[in-house]
């Protein structure tokens, strides 16, 4: 039977792929994905828990996740296009300046 | 009049503040004349004073003045105060009188100098300060004025700043001066452990209760004192600036290095002439210095040939005479000869200076001869300081020398010899530089024989009145009867003390020299200097090859001799050296690699911690990501295996 333990592992699993996602990838977009990736990880923990706890309180927070989820999106393809426009590529080692 | 006496320092240091802080736009006259009379209106109180004095009772002749308490700590109680006695006005008149003189001829001398106004506000400061140093009430005030004087020197020394050896010369016055500073300054400070007070009048009438005769305390403070006044007055050891202090301009080394600042030293020993009654081993020592060095200085002042250096050694070995009557405890005539001294010697630098500005600034004697033709005044007033200085009847310097190497006789033979051996080179160097000036054939060299003129009556006119001064100077100092004169008689109350304790401990009274001895001591110290004279005519006139001849005769002596004994070299070798070594030690080793190494060590360690830190912002966002979940993990890990 596919207990909590099953969901929790999933999670966690897709939680860390984006976290490297976040750290390794060179592509803006990808980063935004890996982002996004991280996010629905945790609403499927918290949906996990509200079964198995039996309270709807944690998938009311998976709501509230995915509005904030799609607000990022906007600002993060907003900055993502400003930056293409200003250097011309999305490769974020490029975007580099901010340095000593 | 005595409540005035803070006006006698005052008036030159008025004189100073206005021609030094306002005298940017005077003319010349006027920076001159400011000078000039601000040391003339000191002589004017300072003699009014001093007749005030003599219609006082002899023995009540001693007026204090406090005018302000400087420092009063605990027992330090130090006022500024002014004793008013016989010897501090008469030291009071001589710096004003013959200052106020030198003031004039230098109107004329320094005409048309680039410093005009400084050298007049720094001979006023000097002026000053040697007034302060006379007329001072305790021992502290006393070595404000001491230092004071020191300091001036070394800026009027160094006048010609621009020129190296005028500015060494000015440095070298002044450390050498200081090495004594420190020997006056630990003997002031014993006193003051001793006495609990700086007063002189305080520690005087105590001292014979509080020191014993002859004792340690007694003998240290006075070595002590004594170390500072070789410093000041050029003795034995601490001489080898005054000869080089002649860089300065003419009139500085009339006023401070013959007739003022070096005289401030047996001014001071006489002014203690109680501590030093109590210390016969100190008496002897200063008597033996005095001798010495009157000895030594006499001959080198023989082989110069620079007019002023040759007037340089006379003040060293005059300075000696000085020193050894104090030490035979002839302390008046002491003071009397530091008076005619005064007098004649600042004639002799202002003639010499008179020589100079008619040759065009040329020194050297060897280049001069016959000028007497073409400088009338000159030539009669520097014959007139020659003859006072060698000691010939009737000027000043007969009676004071006269007097001192009868007081030397008394106390031991052997005084009396080195004082008329010296007395023999006196006459004869002295009449040298005459004759070599002003006689003989002219050597002048074609240019500078232009431009010989005798000096304008500014000059001329001190001239004659010192020289005047140099002729009957002495008449107050003659011997009236037995052993009494004027000068004496008036100095007697201050010295009586230290005369008592000498006598008590030689247990009789001094022996009072009879009538025949005095005349006999005197025909052969006028025979003395008449035969200086006619040798060193027969050497520099007659047969002027003689000199010459003599030299290489003398060779190696004379080469000794001429190098100054390579004194100079001597000290360079066993102190300067090793002192300006261990100063670049200091410099190169501790504060430029130590100190400086410090500092700028802890500014690289910085900047290397800096440079690893740097590192950090990397400017890619990843990296702040990296870090940001490096610091989740390391919280969570840290909650979880709590």
């Amino acid at each position: 039977m596919l207990t909590l333990q099953h969901y929790l592992f999933l999670s966690a699993a897709l939680f860390a792929l984006g976290v490297v996602g976040v750290m390794f990838r060179r592509n803006l977009i990808i980063i935004l994905m890996s982002l996004e990736l991280m996010m629905n990880a945790v609403n499927l923990t918290f949906v996990a828990f509200s079964r198995y706890l039996g309270s709807i309180e944690g998938q009311i927070f998976v709501l509230f996740i995915m509005v904030v989820a799609a607000a990022e999106v906007a600002v993060g393809l907003a900055i993502a296009v400003a930056v293409f426009r200003q250097k011309g590529t999305v490769n974020v080692n490029e975007v580099n300046i901010m340095k000593w | 009049m005595t409540d005035l006496v803070w006006l006698i320092p005052v008036f030159p240091l008025i004189g100073f503040l206005i021609n030094g802080l306002l005298g940017k736009r005077f003319p010349e006259r006027t920076i001159g004349w400011i000078g000039s009379a601000a040391v003339g209106a000191s002589f004017v109180v300072a003699l009014l004073i001093f007749l005030e004095l003599l219609g006082m009772p002899p023995g009540s002749r001693s007026v204090q003045k406090v005018v302000y308490t400087w420092m009063l700590s605990g027992d330090l109680n130090i006022p500024i105060g002014f004793l008013m006695d016989p010897l501090s006005m008469v030291m009071m008149m001589v710096v004003s009188g013959v200052g106020c003189i030198i003031h004039v001829y230098s109107i004329g001398y320094m005409h048309g100098e680039f410093g005009f106004r400084r050298y007049f506000a720094y001979l006023n400061l000097f002026v000053f300060n040697m007034l302060i140093l006379v007329s001072a009430n305790n021992f502290l005030l006393l070595f404000v004025g001491w230092e004071g004087v020191g300091l001036c020197s070394y800026l009027l020394i160094g006048y010609y700043y621009e020129k190296k050896s005028a500015s060494d010369a000015g440095k070298k016055a002044f450390v050498v001066n200081r090495v004594g500073d420190f020997g006056f300054l630990i003997g002031a400070f014993l006193i003051f452990v001793t006495f609990g007070t700086f007063n002189f009048t305080d520690v005087f009438a105590a001292a014979p209760d509080k020191l014993s005769y002859g004792g340690l305390p007694a003998t240290l403070i006075t070595l002590l004192l004594f170390v500072g006044a070789t410093g000041k007055s050029a003795q034995i050891p601490l001489y080898t600036w005054l000869p080089d202090a002649m860089e300065g301009p003419t009139p500085v080394s009339a006023l401070i290095h013959a007739a003022t600042m070096v005289t401030a030293g047996v001014y001071m020993v006489a002014r203690c002439s109680v501590l030093f009654a109590l210390a016969p081993v100190s008496l002897t020592t200063v008597a033996i210095v005095g001798g010495a060095t009157a000895f030594y200085a006499a001959t080198m002042g023989i082989t110069q040939f620079d007019i002023k250096r040759v007037l340089a050694y006379s003040t060293i070995s005059q300075l000696g005479y000085m020193f050894m009557a104090c030490g035979v405890g002839a302390f008046s005539s002491g003071i009397f000869h530091l008076m005619t001294h005064a007098f004649f010697k600042a004639l002799l630098f202002m003639a010499a200076g008179s020589v100079m500005h008619a040759m065009s600034g040329e020194l050297d004697m060897r280049k001069m001869g016959a000028l007497r033709k073409h400088l009338p005044y000159t030539h009669w007033t520097y014959v007139f300081g020659t003859l006072a200085i060698a000691g010939i009847f009737p000027f000043a310097g007969f009676f004071s020398k006269d007097e001192i190497l009868l007081y030397a006789f008394q106390r031991h033979l052997g005084f009396w010899i080195i004082g008329a051996i010296a007395a023999v080179m006196t006459s004869f160097y002295m009449f040298r530089s005459v004759f070599m000036t002003f006689y003989g054939e002219s050597r002048v060299d074609h240019e500078t024989a232009h431009h010989l003129h005798e000096s304008p009556p500014i000059m001329t006119v001190p001239l004659m009145i010192l020289a005047g001064l140099a002729l009957v100077g002495g008449l107050v100092g003659i011997p009236i009867l037995e052993h009494y004169n004027v000068f004496g008689h008036w100095l007697d109350p201050v010295f009586a003390p230290a005369k008592a304790i000498s006598e008590k401990a030689a247990g009789h009274h001094g022996d009072h020299a009879s009538v025949a001895l005095e005349f006999l001591l005197m025909g052969v110290s006028l025979c003395i200097a008449f035969f200086g004279l006619f040798l060193a005519r027969w050497m520099y006139v007659t047969k002027p090859s003689v000199a010459t001849e003599v030299a290489e005769r003398l060779g190696p002596i004379h080469k000794l001799v001429y190098n100054k004994y390579w004194m100079d070299e001597i000290y360079d070798f066993l102190f300067v050296d090793s002192i300006v070594k261990f100063s670049r030690l200091l410099w190169k080793w501790f504060d430029e690699g130590f100190i400086d190494g410090m500092v700028n060590g802890t500014a690289t360690v910085v900047r290397r911690f800096g440079s690893i830190l740097r590192e950090l912002e990397s400017g890619l966002v990843k990296d702040y990501a990296l870090s940001i979940v490096v610091g989740v993990v390391v919280v969570i890990g840290y909650l979880v295996l709590r």
